[in-house]
């Protein structure tokens, strides 16, 4: 029988909802909060925050992180801003707006009274991460600054230079110090989730591996929390760091916790093109480049071939050789049109040969003109900290003159691609952000909650926080109200002792594949099969195709897998295995979603579903809701789709454009 | 056009703490110069793996110079030497000259014992953090945002001190093994903003205090932790924590 699905959204008005939820939820009084164990897996933006605030309420918070230490967590690369409707720039914000705008930029497919509640709580991240001595940018007279991002009309981004994420996560990891001496939070580092222990059908507690040691431990607690990010390094090549993985999810999913909407991927149009086949991860170029920088490939094969060939160079081929192919497909918005709609366009010209680097994988970013109109000191006043970072990293540097032409100064452009940045889906949850198995939540990127089929700039930061300080603190207590009753539960008990011998199984039986290949090989061979076939633009043929190789793939990692060394003590290379075994099995989630989903949305692009002048087409008639995907008991077995019906109470749904 | 380059990496290998450890080397032929040096590193750690040996371990986690994870000590100095500050992930093989041997060793220090190979263990900066870098506010008790009014030339001046990514490459330049550039990053950075002023004494002391105990040096103002810093911390933080930390000793 099929599941059905409760997303538990309070009733009334939808501006009322987070207010009448908090009125009416249950609590737990301050001696029983020091009865009560929670897990923190994670310590990104959503999980310091968490594990933060539960152990100022009073819980016995139990935080595990897989790096050296909480603050290298990958919310720290975040460049942008957080985003919130603090309309201190009096150019008409407001919640309400916000809260449109992020819903709209979701194409449609997020939950109302989630967005709403993201909307609302986005002021007071603002004020704690202030008061905690995040050195946001200001203005001359001492007020916060703000700059504008895409798919808004106001400027409501708050920033810290260019390294928002870094001082945010360094505001939540000092909390979470705090905590720490405070004796309220136990910090495990270098530790990682390997499976959530279910007794009784709730999750109470993890069996995690202590990544020095190599050996298996058991934590029990009353509720666990997993904040372990999204799912971007399926792709191999992505802009998340090298340690990010989704293995506690996926372990979770195993487990019985549902997997919404995998198929919403987000590609970022402007990132470092991949240089050959020994690359390791892309980098990210700020999407405002795109403000002053003029993206373009070649009319003519031939000087593509040429470009490829490397017998000629961009600033060689003259202006009317040249395809500003945004510009003339998309008159209206131009370069700035949105990042799903960039990234298609460069792949498209790519995928007719007319790629402008080696590998025949890159279009043009050039500011020749921009150059010309404002002077080169302006530009540099602008972009100068990413020229330099580009100039690192590729040896060339787009504010150098490259030759004179009729009188025409033409610089060396920048060459970018798309790549894999964010992840939309993941762990399905209810309004309390509790997963599918009772007393097991998720938050932040982890989660699917809040940004629909697509995220909006600078959403990201904002809603990694609003899980951690200001809605997960509350809603996990309407949980945890009744449970204080019940002793702390023994690790001995039969279900941690079978948790931890399922683990030790799996990895023995991965270090006794002992086959021929390394674990980077095989990832690199999910990443081509992942970006040919589940990538930007998906069809019914491609992701068939896709399933098949995925499910030809995991057959090789389980027969020609080599680990070398032993299990005992630190492998790096065992546990970027199970990493793998794990990512595999999202790639097929992703493929099944994207087959499944008959649209286009977002992030989600079926070319069949596209209008004539190529752009995304919904069906709002079969498709208005969350696909959620349940685990049948095997790896091999298909999973099977739960849909959570969509409800909007407020919002009129509409299609996007961006032509006119 | 990259051009092809061949070094030998010279790699400190060393099994834990207590082991004495000892170097392997290791031929790169024909190494694109386009590729970064971590990258250079994965591909040699493919063709150990392919031969059946382990891998040479080490930390890296964003490459892009923003987690300070990587932290490795090439040819001498602490991240490799490049023109601007970098981190060991943002440093390219054509900064080297085919031929050439390149040298790779852990950040040696006693407050930094290693793990394994170049991997070392750096909780000793989380305790320093623990023991006063942060504002005493719980989550819900902040006011507005703008209620205090901060100059521009401070809150800018404590965002570059707050650039500090905890790597750790002070310590492994600094003779001494002084922890200073990093403990005076955070005590500045909470000084200078109005929030952060209030602890600020009992902070610089008890940094300062946590980083003795656990065997960090002092500082003789020789500045190898500035001229390494891939984030551009200045001494200039040190002088502050000195003021901070002997204003709070007189008052006592």
């Amino acid at each position: 029988m099929a599941k059905v699905l409760d997303s538990k959204i309070p009733a009334g008005p939808v501006p009322e909802k987070w207010k009448e939820y908090k009125a009416h939820q249950r609590l737990v009084n301050p001696k029983n909060k020091l009865k009560l164990d929670v897990i923190v897996v994670g310590t990104g933006l959503a999980g310091a925050s968490a594990a933060a605030s539960l152990a100022e309420m009073g819980f016995n918070v139990y935080n595990f992180c897989i790096q050296d230490s909480p603050r290298r967590a990958h919310s720290i690369a975040a460049q942008g801003g957080i985003n919130a409707a603090k309309n201190y720039q009096n150019d008409g914000d407001s919640v309400y707006r916000l809260f449109y705008d992020t819903v709209k930029g979701g194409d449609y497919r997020a939950r109302e009274a989630n967005v709403y509640r993201l909307a609302e709580v986005s002021n007071n991240i603002i004020d704690q991460c202030v008061a905690q001595g995040v050195p946001f940018a200001r203005e001359y007279g001492g007020m916060l600054a703000n700059r504008s991002f895409g798919g808004a009309q106001v400027s409501r981004t708050f920033y810290a230079k260019g390294q928002t994420g870094q001082q945010l996560l360094l505001g939540a990891y000092s909390s979470l110090s705090k905590e720490v001496q405070r004796g309220k939070v136990k910090l495990f580092t270098r530790y990682e989730m390997e499976d959530v222990v279910i007794v009784d059908g709730r999750a109470r507690g993890i069996i995690a591996k202590n990544l020095v040691t190599g050996k298996l431990e058991r934590f029990s607690a009353n509720a666990v929390v997993i904040a372990t990010g999204g799912y971007g390094n399926t792709y191999f090549l992505s802009t998340n760091a090298m340690g990010c993985n989704c293995t506690a999810a996926v372990q979770c999913f195993r487990k019985g916790a549902m997997m919404a909407n995998p198929s919403y991927v987000q590609i970022h149009p402007t990132c470092i093109p991949v240089h050959g086949d020994k690359q390791s991860k892309l980098t990210l170029m700020s999407e405002s480049l795109r403000n002053d920088g003029r993206i373009w490939v070649p009319k003519k094969l031939e000087d593509a071939k040429a470009l490829q060939a490397g017998t000629k160079q961009g600033y060689e081929i003259p202006e009317e050789d040249r395809d500003y192919y945004l510009e003339r497909r998309y008159p209206a918005f131009g370069n700035l049109v949105p990042r799903d709609v960039a990234s298609r366009a460069a792949k498209e010209r790519c995928d007719k040969g007319f790629g402008v680097n080696n590998t025949g994988l890159a279009v043009f970013l050039d500011f020749s003109e921009s150059i010309q109109r404002l002077g080169i000191d302006e530009i540099r006043q602008r972009y100068g900290n990413l020229f330099d970072m580009y100039e690192e990293i590729t040896d060339v540097n787009p504010g150098e003159k490259a030759c004179t032409k009729n009188g025409v100064d033409y610089y060396y452009p920048m060459m970018i691609f798309p790549a894999i940045h964010y992840t939309m889906g993941g762990v399905w949850v209810d309004y309390e952000l509790q997963t599918t198995i009772p007393g097991l939540f998720a938050i932040g990127e982890c989660n699917f909650s809040d940004h629909g089929a697509n995220r909006l700039g600078a959403s990201a930061l904002m809603q990694g926080l609003a899980d951690g300080y200001f809605v997960l603190p509350y809603t996990i207590q309407n949980y945890l109200a009744d449970q204080a009753i019940w002793p702390r539960l023994s690790t001995d008990l039969p279900e941690f002792a079978a948790t931890e011998k399922a683990v030790e199984k799996e990895i023995d039986r991965l270090m006794n594949i002992k086959g021929k290949r390394s674990v980077d090989s095989i990832h690199k061979e999910l990443g081509h099969i992942m970006w040919e076939h589940v990538g930007m633009g998906r069809t019914k043929e491609g992701l068939e195709e896709g399933l098949k190789l995925l499910k030809a793939l995991r057959k090789e990692f389980d027969t020609n897998l080599f680990i070398p060394g032993s299990k005992e003590g630190l492998n790096v290379e065992l546990d970027k295995a199970i990493h793998l075994r794990d990512f595999i099995l999202m790639g097929e989630l992703v493929a099944y979603d994207a087959l499944h989903r008959e649209e286009s949305c977002g992030g989600h692009f079926r070319e069949e579903h596209q209008t004539e002048e190529g752009e995304a087409k919904r069906d709002d008639e079969n498709f208005f809701y969350v696909g959620c995907w349940d685990y049948q008991g095997s790896d091999d077995k298909a999973p099977e789709l739960v849909k959570e019906p969509l409800n909007y109470e407020i919002i009129k749904v509409q299609t996007r454009n961006y032509k006119n | 056009m990259a051009k092809n380059i061949s070094v030998t990496i010279k790699f400190w290998k060393q099994n834990g703490p207590k082991d004495k450890g000892h170097f392997d080397t290791h031929e790169l032929k024909n190494i694109p110069d386009d590729t970064s040096f971590l990258e250079a590193l994965d591909i040699m750690n493919e063709e150990l793996i392919n031969e059946g040996k382990e891998p040479f371990v080490f930390d890296h986690d964003c490459r892009e110079g923003i987690c300070g994870m990587c932290s490795l000590y090439i040819n001498g100095t602490p991240h490799g030497k490049t023109e601007r500050g970098a981190t060991t992930c943002q440093l390219y093989m054509r900064r080297f000259k085919d031929g050439e041997t390149i040298t790779v060793e852990p950040w040696r220090s006693a407050g930094f014992p290693v793990i394994k190979d170049c991997m070392v263990d750096r909780n000793a900066f989380d305790k320093i953090m623990q023991a006063g870098g942060y504002t005493s506010v719980r989550t819900g008790q902040a006011q507005d945002a703008n209620a205090i009014l901060i100059p521009k030339e401070d809150a800018d001046e404590a965002m570059d001190c707050a650039s500090c990514i905890g790597c750790g490459a002070c310590v492994a330049a600094c003779k001494n093994g002084s922890a200073m550039l990093f403990v005076s990053s955070k005590v500045s950075q909470l000084a200078l903003l109005p929030q952060g002023r209030v602890e600020a004494a009992k902070r610089a002391k008890a940094m300062v205090a946590k980083m003795d105990e656990l065997g960090f040096g002092n500082c003789t103002n020789t500045r190898a932790c500035e001229a390494v810093c891939p984030k551009c911390e200045t001494i200039s933080n040190i002088a502050r924590l000195n003021r901070e930390f002997i204003c709070a000793k007189l008052a006592d």
